[in-house]
């Protein structure tokens, strides 16, 4: 119908205009990360030199000319934004690659973990506060609560570590670490089983704080719509209390989900590093950690831009996503 | 029969300073086709009332303590959850004060009006939505069609209303509740909201619980009017004969304080001297005895029980004002 037509023209232009917002931010975090450079001791030819044992000045200094490291700042600045823009993140002297291709090497099994994650915390979180909310004060409420508490509180390398030691080392059901079994040469149906068996643990343990997270938001934002005017017409119309639970409040109760989700990405990432190198799960999250270990600067710094784009599209993502599912979002107003 | 016979309902809250009365024995009744209003002060206990006849106060945090609320002959109170359900939104409908809180605000109009079709009638999605466009011609929304798309914010207070009444007339219901239907609206719409609903009473017949704070509308639109007063109906009757001559002192410091055709449209109900007990304490005796001009001795020792006045008149006072010879002297 028309109204849908001009909010899918409104979806467009929102979306162009939260593009170019990205832009300042993303510009922002290139600029914190050369500041970081330059305060860094030493540089990349100190490193190589380093590496290589023994260098002459003559030959380092032949070296900053050809990195253009004898520039003045600002020069260098252009220089390193301008690499940016063209992908050209620099290269890592460490592990002997390009960081854009280490990088891209390691991101889809950090996707594929947070992704996992996100799915476990939302779905298990939602249930529990709803069926907590929907039995508020009972047992089931009190037990569910404590529950959540804990997987709150416990620290999350712990829960890997216990886990670990649970699944794989005295039952041996799960995999203790990896993403695939080495060698084995799987294909098809078995390779995604196979995965998945190694998935499941680190995406268990990361999901736990989110997941109570989401739990104890939910059962806030139900019992809050359980009160609201609208519960009360659909109660008047005679909706029975699984259509009042699901069709009309949790239905309501997924915009301030949703909302949690874009400031949870960000911390997700960061979430992610202790949980890849507790599992030895081979995504960017430990590439981060040994890039520290091993003073890689050039990789970490990349790896810092990398993530920080994928933080700013997950939230353009969600932003997009809540102007779907809330009608009273006008895509087409500036941003409040 | 009557449609609808409220007998010595109580509707109680636990709340931390104690229990609160706030319906301490209403008795009222609605014959089928009829409109009556019930009209008293703020608190006075008209929405808990009318949550209590579709049961929906347990979901508010009170409980039914005592009474009947007989619909058709059958005890809304002793129905189970199923039966219950069946009669909600089906045979008796309920509209609101403030009707952008009381639509789903991330549903559709038309998606509210078909739940509330499909709810209890055998139709599939497609009829619903005409039956729905026709629902929303019905309440003269503008371009209905159109309107089946819209959501609750993107209308004016106005449609909402209209779209609410849409939604409780899906079913043609026997008796419509309207809890202060036009309050939160402008003088204008008031006026087009209380119109409407005259008119759709009148073509579809179905009775119609009007709660109000404005005289001038009980006049123009009830039959029969009852007056609550601390969770207690003190007097009910005919609205030309009761308010030509109201027996109960307390009607009668209402309508002494005004003058019924000179009101402005959205008037509050009349203020008059004095303060309401507190429900947590109610006294034993009459409730109204502490502001009563007329009050004896003899009003403090129990609650006036209700009491024929004849004509269909009904009060609950010891010292009524009775006849038409005492008159009334407007202010
Ligand atoms: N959930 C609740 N908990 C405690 N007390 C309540 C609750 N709901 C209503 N009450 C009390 O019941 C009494 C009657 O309330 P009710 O809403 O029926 O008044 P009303 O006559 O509809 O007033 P108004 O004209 O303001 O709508 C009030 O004193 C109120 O404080
Ligand atoms: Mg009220």
């Amino acid at each position: 119908m028309a109204g849908a037509a001009v909010k899918r023209r409104g979806l467009r232009s929102f979306l162009l205009r939260r593009l170019w917002q990205v832009v300042p931010v993303l510009f922002g975090i290139a600029a914190l990360n050369f500041l970081i450079l330059q305060v860094a001791p030493g540089d990349v030819v100190d490193v190589l030199a380093g590496e290589a044992g023994a260098a002459t000045p003559e030959y380092m200094a032949q070296l900053r000319a050809a990195f253009g490291l004898d520039q003045p700042v600002p020069v260098q600045f252009a220089h390193y934004i301008w690499n940016l823009v063209t992908l050209d993140l620099g290269f890592s002297f460490r592990q002997n690659m390009p960081v854009l291709e280490l990088i891209m090497s390691r991101l889809p099994a950090t996707l594929l973990l947070m992704l996992a994650a996100l799915a476990i915390a939302v779905t298990l979180g939602s249930l529990i506060g709803v069926v907590a909310a929907t039995r508020v004060r009972s047992w089931v409420d009190t037990l569910l609560s404590g529950f959540v508490l804990l997987t709150y509180a416990v620290p999350t390398f712990w829960l890997g570590l216990m886990a670990i030691v649970l699944f794989s080392a005295v039952l041996g059901w799960l995999p203790s670490g990896g993403m695939y079994t080495v060698g084995a040469g799987l294909t098809g149906f078995a390779l995604v089983g196979d995965v998945l068996a190694h998935l499941l643990l680190p995406a268990l343990t990361l999901s736990t704080f989110y997941l109570a997270v989401y739990a104890r938001l939910v059962r806030s934002s139900m019992l809050e719509l359980y009160g609201a005017d609208f519960i009360r017409t659909a109660r008047a119309k005679g909706a029975g209390e699984w259509r009042i639970t699901l069709v009309h409040a949790f239905r309501n109760a997924l915009l301030p989900m949703v909302t949690m989700l874009a400031y949870q990405s960000a911390s997700m990432l960061s979430g992610a590093v202790l949980v890849e190198t507790v599992f030895s799960w081979p995504g960017l999250g430990r590439l981060a950690f040994e890039a520290i270990r091993t003073r890689d600067l050039n990789l970490l710094l990349g790896i810092l831009f990398f993530s920080s784009v994928v933080v700013v599209l997950v939230n353009l993502l969600v932003d997009l996503v809540y102007v779907l599912i809330d009608p009273r979002v006008d895509p087409t107003a500036r941003r409040a | 029969m009557p449609l609808l016979e409220i007998r010595g309902l109580q509707t109680w809250f636990e709340t931390r300073a104690g229990t609160v009365k706030a319906v301490n024995g209403v008795d009222l009744s609605i014959e089928r086709g009829e409109t009556v209003a019930l009209v008293g002060e703020s608190g006075s206990g008209k929405s808990v009332t009318a949550y209590s006849v579709l049961r929906l106060i347990e979901a508010a945090g009170g409980r039914i303590a005592g009474g009947e609320v007989l619909f058709d002959g059958t005890d809304m109170l002793r129905l189970d959850l199923a039966s219950l359900r069946a009669v909600r939104g089906n045979r008796i409908a309920m509209i609101f004060q403030e009707p952008l809180s009381a639509l789903n605000p991330v549903q559709s109009i038309g998606t509210q009006i078909v739940e509330a079709l499909r709810l209890h009638r055998d139709i599939g999605l497609r009829a619903a939505r005409e039956r729905a466009v026709e629902l929303l011609e019905l309440v003269r929304m503008p371009s209905p069609r159109e309107r089946l798309e819209e959501y609750p914010h993107r209308l004016s207070g106005g449609m909402r209303q209209r779209a609410m009444i849409a939604i409780a007339l899906a079913c043609e219901p026997d008796l419509l509740i309207a809890d202060e239907p036009t309050t939160a609206l402008d003088v204008t719409t008031q006026a087009q909201i209380l119109d409407l609903l005259r008119e759709l009473q009148g073509r579809l017949g179905m009775a119609m619980l009007l709660i109000t704070h404005d005289l001038g509308v009980v006049a123009e639109t009830a039959d029969r009017v009852a007056v609550l007063y601390a969770g207690r109906v003190v007097e009910q009757g005919p609205v030309e004969t009761l308010f030509d001559a109201p027996a109960h002192p307390y009607t009668r410091g209402l309508l002494d304080a005004v003058r019924i055709e000179e009101l402005p449209p959205g008037s509050r109900l009349p203020e008059i001297p004095g303060m309401v007990p507190s429900l947590l304490a109610l006294p034993p005796g009459c409730a109204f005895a502490p502001r009563c001009p007329r009050a004896t001795p003899a009003c403090d020792a129990g609650p006036p029980a209700m009491r024929a006045g004849g004509e269909g008149r009904l009060h609950a006072c010891f010292n009524p004002w009775l006849s038409t010879v005492e008159g009334r002297v407007p202010a």
